[in-house]
Parts: C-alpha cells; sequence; structure tokens
C-alpha cells in the first residue's frame, strides 16, 4: 500500500476522534452533574489521545514535513474525512449520548479488527483505544439505558435523539477507495462485514433501555468523502482560529 | 447537655486543635466551627467549578492538540477537587444540591478571580502562573488545618494545583520566546491579570473580618497581607525570566526588609466584583445555573431508573 493511501487510511479512523473530541470538549463545565461532566472530559480526552497518535503516526510516514497539528487544524473542511454522526452539535444530553452510543458500538468493533491488521503501529494504536473505548461504550450504553427507561420526558428526549441519528448510521459502514486498498493489504478494516453485529448489539441496548429501533428508507452520507454539514464549518472555524490566525507559530 | 458539659467538651475540642490533631466529621466541634468550615469549603468548591470556566472557553481553541489535552485535562482536574471539597462538605451535614442553590442565588461567593474574562491564549498561560500560583500559596497552609477531610482534600488538591501552575508558566515562557506578536499577548495577559491576582490573597489584615478566628483553627497559618508580600516576592523573578513586566510602577526591591514594595491595590474594584458588579459574573452564575437546571431532567432520570432497578431487584429477590 503506498503511503499516501495509507495516511488517507488513517485519517478516515483519526478523524471521528478527532471531531467527537471536539464537540465532547464543547461540554466541559456544563454537565448535568459534576459526575458526568468528569466523565464525558475523559472521553474526549481519550479521543484526543487516539487522535495524536494516528497524526503522528501519519506524520512519520509522510514525505512532506508534517506534524500531527498540521492534520489536525491545518486542512480545509473538505479534506476533513470524519463521519457526519460525529459532527452533529450538542443538541442536549439525550443527543449528545445518542451520538456517542451509535458511535462508541461502532468504534469498539473496529479496532476490535484493527488489532489484527499488518501494520504494527495501527495494532498497537487499537489496543490501547480498544480498552478506553469499551469504557466509552459502557458509558454511553448505561445512560441510554438510564434515559430511556428513566422519566417518560428522558423516554421521550432519549427517542428523539435516537430516531434523529440513525440516518447517520449507514455511513458508518461505507467503505472508501483508500479503506479498499487498506483491506486488500491486510492492513485495513471491511467496516461493512461489522454491520450485523453493530445493529445487533445496538438493537439490544435499545431493547433493553426500552427504545425502538428506528426504520429508515433513507440515510445521510459524505462525511467520509468531505462533504460535511453545515455546522462542520463552524466546529473547525473554532478548532482552527488560532492556527490560522497566527500561522507558523510555535505554542 | 449541661453547661458544664458542653464547656468540657469545648475544652477537648480546644486541646485537640492545639495539639495539631484533626478534627474529624463525628467529633464534637462548636457550631460556629462547623459554620466556618462549610463557608470557606463551599467557596472553595463553587470557585473550583466556576473556575472552569474561563478556561473551558479555550478548550475548543487551544492552539496545538498538545495543549488542548493538557487543557482538557486541566480542567477536569477541577472538576474533580470540586467534588472532593462539595463532599467533605458532605461530611459536615450539607449536601451539594443546598451549596448549589446557595451559589446559584447569589448567597455563597466564590473567588472573584473568574469573573475576569479569558479573551486571548495567553490568559490561559496566565491564569496558571498567577491564578494557580495564588491559589496554592493560599491553600499550601491548609494540607495541616485542623478539619481532617479539608486537609486531606487539600494535600491532593495542592499537588495538582502546581502541576497546573508549572504548566501554565510553560504556557508563558514558550510565548515570551516565540514571535513579538506573542510576547505582547504574555505582556497583556500579566497586564490584565497581575492586579487581579493579588487581590486573591483577600483584603488587607485590617479590612479581613474573619482572620483572628481563622487563626485560632488553624483555618489561617498567615495573614491575607503576608501571603501578599509572599506571593510578589516569589512571582517577581519569575516575570523577569519570562522578561515582561507588571504593570506596577511602584514595585521595587527593597533591600532593607528584603521584600518588594509595591503600590496600592485598587480595592473598590475588588469589593465591585465581589458585590457581583465584575465583568463576568453574571456570565459566569447564568452559565451554573443554565447547566444545572438544563441538567435536571437528566438527574431526574437517573434517580427514576435507579429507583426502577432496585425495586427489580427486591422482586427478585422475593
Amino acid at each position: 500500500m503506498n503511503k499516501e493511501n495509507l495516511i488517507k487510511y488513517i485519517l478516515g479512523i483519526a478523524d471521528n476522534s478527532l471531531i467527537l473530541g471536539q464537540r465532547l470538549g464543547e461540554l466541559t463545565g456544563h454537565g448535568p452533574s459534576l459526575e458526568v461532566d468528569i466523565a464525558l472530559t475523559n472521553i474526549s480526552l481519550d479521543l484526543f489521545g487516539q487522535v495524536r497518535s494516528y497524526f503522528q503516526y501519519a506524520a512519520q510516514i509522510s514525505e512532506e514535513e508534517k506534524t500531527e497539528d498540521d492534520f489536525a487544524f491545518l486542512r480545509t473542511e473538505r479534506e476533513y474525512v470524519n463521519v457526519l454522526l460525529v459532527e452533529q452539535t450538542n443538541k442536549d444530553f439525550a443527543y449528545v449520548i445518542g451520538r456517542q452510543f451509535l458511535f462508541d458500538h461502532f468504534h469498539f468493533l473496529l479496532l476490535n479488527e484493527l488489532q489484527k491488521s499488518k501494520d504494527e503501529t495501527l495494532v498497537a494504536i487499537a489496543k490501547k483505544s480498544l480498552k478506553e473505548v469499551s469504557y466509552h461504550k459502557r458509558f454511553s450504553s448505561d445512560w441510554v439505558k438510564r434515559l430511556g427507561d428513566g422519566t417518560e420526558e428522558s423516554k421521550q428526549k432519549m427517542q428523539t435523539a435516537i430516531n434523529d441519528l440513525w440516518r447517520f448510521t449507514e455511513e458508518l459502514f461505507e467503505t472508501t477507495e483508500a479503506d479498499q486498498e487498506a483491506i486488500e493489504a491486510g492492513i485495513g478494516v471491511n467496516v461493512t462485514a461489522l454491520k450485523d453485529t453493530y445493529l445487533a448489539n445496538v438493537s439490544e441496548v435499545l431493547t433493553e433501555a426500552t427504545l425502538e429501533k428506528p426504520e429508515l428508507q433513507f440515510f445521510q452520507s459524505g462525511g467520509k468523502k468531505g462533504i460535511h454539514s453545515e455546522q462542520m464549518g463552524y466546529l473547525l472555524s473554532d478548532m482552527q482560529f488560532m492556527q490560522r490566525t497566527y500561522p507558523g507559530m510555535k505554542w | 447537655m449541661s453547661e458544664k458539659e458542653v464547656k468540657n467538651l469545648e475544652e477537648i475540642f480546644e486541646q485537640k486543635i492545639a495539639r495539631d490533631e484533626k478534627i474529624e466529621p463525628k467529633d464534637w466541634m462548636p457550631e460556629k466551627y462547623r459554620k466556618t468550615h462549610i463557608r470557606q469549603m463551599s467557596q472553595h468548591a463553587h470557585s473550583e467549578i466556576v473556575g472552569m470556566l474561563p478556561e473551558g472557553n479555550w478548550i475548543t481553541r487551544a492552539p496545538s492538540l498538545r495543549r488542548k489535552v493538557a487543557l482538557l485535562a486541566k480542567v477536569q482536574d477541577e472538576a474533580g477537587h470540586g467534588l472532593y471539597l462539595y463532599s467533605a462538605c458532605e461530611t459536615l451535614g450539607v449536601s451539594r444540591e443546598e451549596l448549589y442553590d446557595q451559589l446559584h442565588s447569589g448567597k455563597a461567593k466564590y473567588s472573584s478571580i473568574f469573573n475576569y474574562p479569558t479573551i486571548t491564549w495567553a490568559d490561559i498561560g496566565a491564569i496558571g502562573w498567577l491564578v494557580d500560583g495564588a491559589a496554592i500559596i493560599n491553600q499550601v497552609p491548609l494540607c495541616s488545618t485542623s478539619y481532617g477531610p479539608y486537609a486531606r482534600a487539600m494535600v491532593r488538591v495542592c499537588k495538582e494545583e502546581s502541576f497546573h501552575q508549572r504548566q501554565g508558566y510553560e504556557i508563558m515562557l514558550t510565548l515570551c520566546r516565540g514571535t513579538e506578536e506573542q510576547k505582547q499577548m504574555a505582556q497583556d495577559a500579566l497586564n490584565r491579570w497581575w492586579w487581579p491576582a493579588l487581590m486573591m490573597l483577600g483584603p488587607t489584615d485590617d479590612a479581613s473580618v474573619h482572620t483572628a478566628q481563622s487563626m485560632k483553627w488553624k483555618l489561617k497559618r498567615k495573614t491575607n497581607d503576608e501571603l501578599r508580600q509572599q506571593f510578589i516576592d516569589q512571582t517577581i523573578p519569575q516575570a523577569d525570566i519570562l522578561g515582561i513586566t507588571v504593570p506596577d510602577p511602584d514595585l521595587k526591591w527593597n533591600e532593607e526588609t528584603g521584600h518588594y514594595d509595591f503600590g496600592e491595590i485598587n480595592w473598590d474594584e475588588f469589593w465591585q466584583v465581589v458585590k457581583g458588579q465584575g465583568p463576568c459574573n453574571k456570565e459566569r452564575l447564568e452559565t451554573r445555573v443554565n447547566a444545572w437546571e438544563g441538567g435536571a431532567w437528566v438527574r431526574d432520570a437517573a434517580m427514576a431508573y435507579a429507583e426502577k432497578q432496585a425495586a427489580k431487584k427486591v422482586q427478585k429477590a422475593s
């Protein structure tokens, strides 16, 4: 697999953690309780830690002089390849949990498979991240159950969030050209093959949470091709603010 | 309890403090001791969680991944400090909810420094260096204060604060070794944070109402003015290394006293901010109230769920 495509493959995984970490970072200090505030910040920290490992690896194999921060802060919106799901806004706590839940279950399966990659660095990152993500998955699944089977109000809010976010789930299982090449090289994970397990796992939690699994005919995708939701631009203008305003400086 | 018995308990209590032994939650203590501790510990807890907001502003805009991770971890530490301190208050029989009510209604105070805005990245450096620096000076003596749960919480808090302080200073150092623009950013932050940081050590001794009693209970080991002098003496050489200057034309080294002399603090500004009229008092309190009220349905759901689970367990067992 050539280096350029390997970098593309790495970004396809890393950008999800980057953008979700950024969204969670918006919430620090605003949580519904101190304990939840600490937990969400912790998840954000884990995700950024993973991002740093991926980007440092990408920088190391890049033929250009690049750093982790170049990948994080100095791309145009069209060059970020995260899925639409993770860039969705923190509309309310049910959305935060719904987004986390729908992503964590995918993320867990992805990392589990990535451990079998022929690329040793990716294996090492996957092994370390998997421990963190199994905690994330437990946290978000527990909250889906609490909100789903809590009060009438929380049930309705949680169901609405799941209904609204469900249209972004299909994209998780789309393979890009870089994915395809990485799969053939024995480096990448065939995400399409994870779909059945994902749906079964997610459905199990939803049932326990007394929530309905949405039945949709139409789904949204585009993030993996760099075509994002409108809110992505605002996220990036915050995230890139310092690097864009003061180009080339060390912090 | 007879008057004699109370007097006897009071004597045992005073002797314990004199021997530097800890007062524990189940020990008898005078009501005033309990109230003073609830007031001070909850003020401290509130300061930690309100303090998350000005720094939290910069999490989404941190200039590098390394800085973003460090800032997230720092703000998370503050939430952790809030948690220990609210728990320490609970040992004196007051709930976190009651304390939040006092904060949200404006009855309880928190450190005024957090009512100043963080408008540049350098403010994150200045807060770590100066605000955490002043906080450490205030807090290190509390590691040996008489109330056990408070003293133990402070040991951990101080360790983390001193890490934050070094981190803040390192941000300033990077800026001061950077471009002219970055150095100016650092100087501007020092200009804005210097006087409020000095005010953090509290009103001058003659205006401080709680000092005498607090010294007796070892809630305080040095007076506000002594602490302030200590802060200035330790901070000026650090500013010299950075190559930036504190905004005080009267500041100079005094050979005779072995301390820095410094200019008049604007106490009108201090009282203005304490009384709720600082640049961000309204925003900070509104944000806290919104987070709490907006999260009520989440807490209710968690409670309802826990009750249902407990009921299921009972059903299974029977």
